[in-house]
């Protein structure tokens, strides 16, 4: 046998199973809403059937009639104590409670607090209240129209325009528009969607009396930041709040925002002096809590004859909402949708959004993805298959001519992100190879002389992740760094602990490998804790694929450090300098005699029984890090679909997802998240969109038509990998949670596209529904049985 | 191992007092209980608040997540719409009733080392789904997998590892029940 490279037991690299599965398939996970609080009270809210209507009158004497009903919360009472609004991430406000208007269908009105779950629910259903009715706004091209109902009557500017942003260089744009032999130009619809996390939202407040402690147990995956925010917003003392976000059941980005529920529940606790439950039901978590995307774009893309991509003009306007309550870091009020130049040299480019609001609830937070990075890669990649339609070329082809190569990097866009490694065109041919492209291709022609309709779709995206450098990235002031602590014991096992929050990505699993890799230590002798303020070191939590590229760094330089005073213990144990000593192969070595040398085992030991004089005890180490770059993992996807003529149902035959997120801790879970990822961009492909009608009404708010994929429609995804490390990530990874949702749905929605080129067919917005289908192909005059 | 009914609290914790109520007995994980139930008490209601069995999950209201499902008499039901009077003289078992003596079931096994789980909240109710399964179909297809499961919503994974989770644990429970020595 060749010489064995030195490994540790569970680190990088290897597919250990999961440190936090065995609580999980016991039914021992802790979610928000198995806690039972002695004396804890149950919240419910009743909520508003109209989209947009003055409240004239509310009686809540029956609710409080009911057995078991305590108290009742209105607008008015949050407003006597300055809490009827509260701050958005976004500089704007939102209401807790309205004391005169409601702005969406299933807005909160009222809370009811009572003594057990169904007398706070029948305490809702008893509260009263009268409304007049309010004209409803909820296309946002009407909402900014002149004469439009103004939505925010308590803004100074009486209009439903919220901002206007813009980047890049317009009149050079322009120029290179009017130069070009070649444009294209297309509308796309993102449509709201619901990131619909298993669990849905909840908490338990719990207000001391006599010590003024305030702890919340809740489904948040930024504790930390939310601390903070509840200091700021109630005037609490920072000490005296405890954040605990215990196991959460997904999150997506939706249990990033705060929720009026959280706020109410709060209050009912200093109203009442005792703990208070509050868990949403599905259909308040879908027709509520914050959406995401609602984005209505127009995308042109200017090129020579021979394809080459020139210049990118795109102009968006955003569907807010009644408030700007997106999750983005405060710099960026369109998250960072000017990543849209993805993975093609454009020499010119601008991007402008205007945001409006409309009478729905709050929109702008992720759906598994890192800041509108979804709707960009979906404009880009949908206009590159129609310029190759245009240009009557191969769409492969187009990409594999256009791409920014590999020695290109690190590589400035025109947008100004500088992207840090990529080898685009090794991911492109790697899917084609695994699906054999050009057999398919045969194939298609084949099946297109017998009339039948198949479609290859491709997406060959770029990422921008793990937010984010400070001098660019915060949220309300706290920049976007994040944090490790880690501490070894004297028998060498660790404690470690992070200011990010898992929500099922598995970070027990993860960074547990990190350090081991890092330290030494098996990862079975390491235990890692998140989500609860009073002892994880500070961080600004995990969404927008953020926790390797900022959390897992900081476990490694925090590693490190330690490794640095352990090189001295070490020294003193093996009676050198330290200069003497180094790491090597997963111990402390005498360089030049391998064989002398010192676990960190025995290193630990010594730190807290035999340290060196002018050495501390202890071995332990904090690290925040503060990332010098985002990260841009990438990847090709290719996607087989197969229309039925007669129904309009599209069946994704297959799927082949070839990602590149640098540097893989545990293949495993990076398999997982992709899956996951998959089908987070198969659902709004194929089924998911919450509608309203022109009174508001929300379609799409429940799961009876709210289309979460279920197993039987989901293909059977195929994934591979390429390795590009990143080169400013102490361990070479960027992240990998999002990619596949963001990468997969303009594979679907080209090859479906493509499908239909027979029929002329340019463009389709998702949901691709078979009766959206079955009409296209009936318009077109295709032959029904 | 059949035990003598144990009374336990009235669900407090569900309705406020002085409602009436219906006294029911179940045996839920092979245990016998007996309690007084206000009569709109929904079994998930009940096995997760009286009797503190919280690894069943509720994820919606409309019967679909499956996040709910336990088994009744043997055959996976969602305990979101069953209420507690209906199970009086009825066996239940939850996810707390697939270990044995300390032992993961093959269901439960499989799940963790196929990687079918990710944030684990509707992995109770998939894996009684899997488990009634794989009783009927010990060797299931991915079809007839993916068909079986099809009223279990996963935000997470994809489906794809649970898939070959189920089909992993109905290789093992053959392989234990062919063994020598493995229970029949």
């Amino acid at each position: 046998m060749s010489a064995q490279v030195p490994s540790v037991k569970g680190g990088i690299g290897q597919s250990i199973l999961r440190k936090e599965d065995g609580r999980f398939v016991r039914g021992k996970g802790s979610y928000i809403d198995d806690f039972k609080l002695p004396g804890m009270l149950y919240l419910d809210i009743a909520r508003s059937p109209y989209a947009h209507a003055k409240i004239t009158a509310i009686r809540t004497d029956k609710a409080l009639k009911v057995p078991g009903v305590l108290a009742v919360i209105t607008g008015k009472d949050l407003e006597a104590a300055g809490l009827a609004w509260m701050p958005t991430l976004m500089s704007d406000k939102q209401m807790v409670l309205p004391t005169d208007t409601v702005m969406y269908q299933a807005q909160e009105v009222v809370g009811v607090v009572a003594d057990s779950r169904y007398a706070a629910a029948d305490g809702a259903a008893a509260v009263e209240v009268d409304y007049e009715p309010l004209p409803v706004v909820t296309d946002p091209f009407k909402a900014i129209a002149p004469g439009a109902p103004v939505i925010r009557t308590d803004r100074k500017e009486a209009s439903n325009h919220i901002w206007h942003w813009e980047t890049g260089d317009r009149a050079g744009t322009d120029r290179a528009f009017a130069a070009a032999p070649v444009s294209v130009a297309q509308d796309l619809y993102i449509p709201r969607i619901h990131v619909s996390s298993m669990e849905t939202c909840g908490c338990i407040a719990q207000m001391d009396p006599v010590s003024g402690r305030f702890t919340i147990w809740m489904t948040t995956q930024a504790p930390h930041a939310i601390r903070t925010v509840f200091a700021l917003v109630t005037g609490l003392p920072e000490q005296n709040i405890r954040v605990i976000s215990p196991d959460i059941g997904g999150g997506f980005g939706g249990k990033v925002p705060v929720y009026p529920g959280y706020v109410l529940a709060s209050v009912a606790s200093i109203k009442t002096g005792r703990p208070v439950k509050w868990i949403e039901d599905r259909s308040e978590n879908l027709q509520a809590d914050s959406f995401a995307r609602d984005y209505h774009i127009h995308a042109e893309v200017a090129a020579e004859r021979d394809g080459t991509v020139t210049a990118l003009r795109v102009k968006t306007l955003a569907d807010h909402g009644y408030t700007d309550a997106a999750a983005n870091p405060s710099k960026f009020p369109a998250g960072l949708f000017h990543i849209i130049t993805g993975s093609y040299p454009f020499a010119q480019a601008f991007v402008e959004v205007d945001a409006a609001y409309t009478n729905k609830p709050p929109g702008g937070i992720a759906y598994r993805c890192s800041f509108r990075v979804t709707e960009a890669v979906y404009t880009i990649e949908r206009m590159m298959d129609i310029l190759a339609h245009r240009l009557r070329v191969d769409p492969a082809e187009l990409r594999l001519k256009n791409f920014i190569p590999p020695e290109a990097f690190p590589y400035r866009s025109a947008l100004g992100w500088t992207y840090d490694s990529g080898n685009y065109g090794a991911a492109l041919a790697k899917a084609m190879e695994i699906i054999d492209y050009a057999g398919l291709r045969r194939e298609q022609a084949e099946k297109r002389r017998k009339g039948e309709l198949m479609g290859i779709g491709i997406s060959s995206f770029t990422e921008i992740v793990g937010a984010g450098p400070s001098a660019t990235f915060d949220i309300l002031g706290i920049k976007m760094f994040d944090s490790a602590e880690v501490r070894i014991h004297p028998t060498g096992k660790v404690l470690a602990r992070f200011g990010t929050k898992s929500q099922g990505q598995g970070h027990e699993t993860t960074y547990a490998q990190i350090l081991a890799e890092e330290l030494g230590i098996p990862a079975d002798d390491i235990r890692v804790e998140e989500g609860d303020t009073d002892t994880a070191p500070y961080g600004l939590g995990t969404y927008a694929s953020r926790s390797t590229p900022t959390a897992g760094a900081a476990a490694a330089i925090a590693a490190r450090k330690i490794r640095e005073k352990g090189r001295r213990i070490a020294a003193h144990l093996l009676e050198v300098s330290p200069d003497d000593v180094e790491w090597k192969d997963f111990a402390f070595r005498v360089k030049g005699v391998p064989t002398k040398s010192k676990t960190m085992q025995e290193v630990a030991f010594a730190a807290y029984t035999n340290h060196p004089p002018g050495v501390e005890a202890g071995l332990e180490a904090v690290d925040y890090y503060d990332p010098p770059n985002m990260t841009y993992p990438f990847g090709s996807y290719i996607c087989v679909v197969d229309i039925d003529k007669e129904t309009g149902q599209v069946k994704v035959r297959r799927f082949v997802a070839v990602d590149d997120c640098g540097t893989i801790i545990n293949p495993m879970i990076v398999d997982g998240q992709i899956h996951g990822g998959l089908t987070m961009g198969f659902a709004p492909a194929l089924l998911e969109e919450i509608q309203y009608d022109e009174n508001g009404n929300i379609h799409g708010g429940s799961f009876m038509d709210y289309l979460v994929p279920t197993a039987v429609e989901t293909p059977n995804w195929e994934t591979a990998k390429t390795v590009t490390p990143s080169p400013h990530h102490p361990l070479g990874a960027k992240g990998v949670g999002e990619s596949a949702t963001v990468g997969a749905p303009p594979a679907i929605v080209n090859a479906v596209v493509d499908a239909l080129q027979p029929y002329g067919v340019e463009h389709i917005d998702i949901p691709i529904h078979p009766w959206k289908v079955w009409q296209i192909l009936h318009a077109k005059g295709a032959p029904t049985p | 191992m059949a035990t003598s009914a144990r009374p336990v609290a009235p669900a407090a914790s569900l309705t406020s007092a002085g409602g009436p109520t219906s006294r029911i007995q179940v045996t839920v994980n092979g245990r016998s209980v007996v309690a007084e139930v206000e009569p709109r008490t929904l079994l998930v209601h009940f096995l997760r608040e009286v009797l503190g069995l919280t690894g069943t999950h509720i994820g919606c209201d409309t019967s679909h997540c499956g996040a709910c499902t336990v088994h009744l008499d043997g055959k996976p039901v969602k305990s979101c719409t069953v209420l507690a009077v209906q199970v009086s003289g009825r066996e239940v078992r939850t996810v707390e009733g697939l270990e044995v003596d300390g032992k993961l079931s093959p269901v439960q096994e499989a799940f963790v080392e196929a990687h079918g789980l990710q944030c684990g909240f509707c992995t109770p109710g998939m894996m009684m789904t899997a488990t009634a399964l794989l009783a009927r179909n010990p060797n299931p297809t991915d079809a007839e997998t993916r068909d079986a499961i099809r009223g279990n919503l996963c935000r997470c994974t994809g489906y794809v590892n649970i898939v070959k989770a189920i089909q992993l644990a109905g290789k093992k429970m053959q392989s234990a029940s062919s063994a020598p020595g493995g229970k029949p």
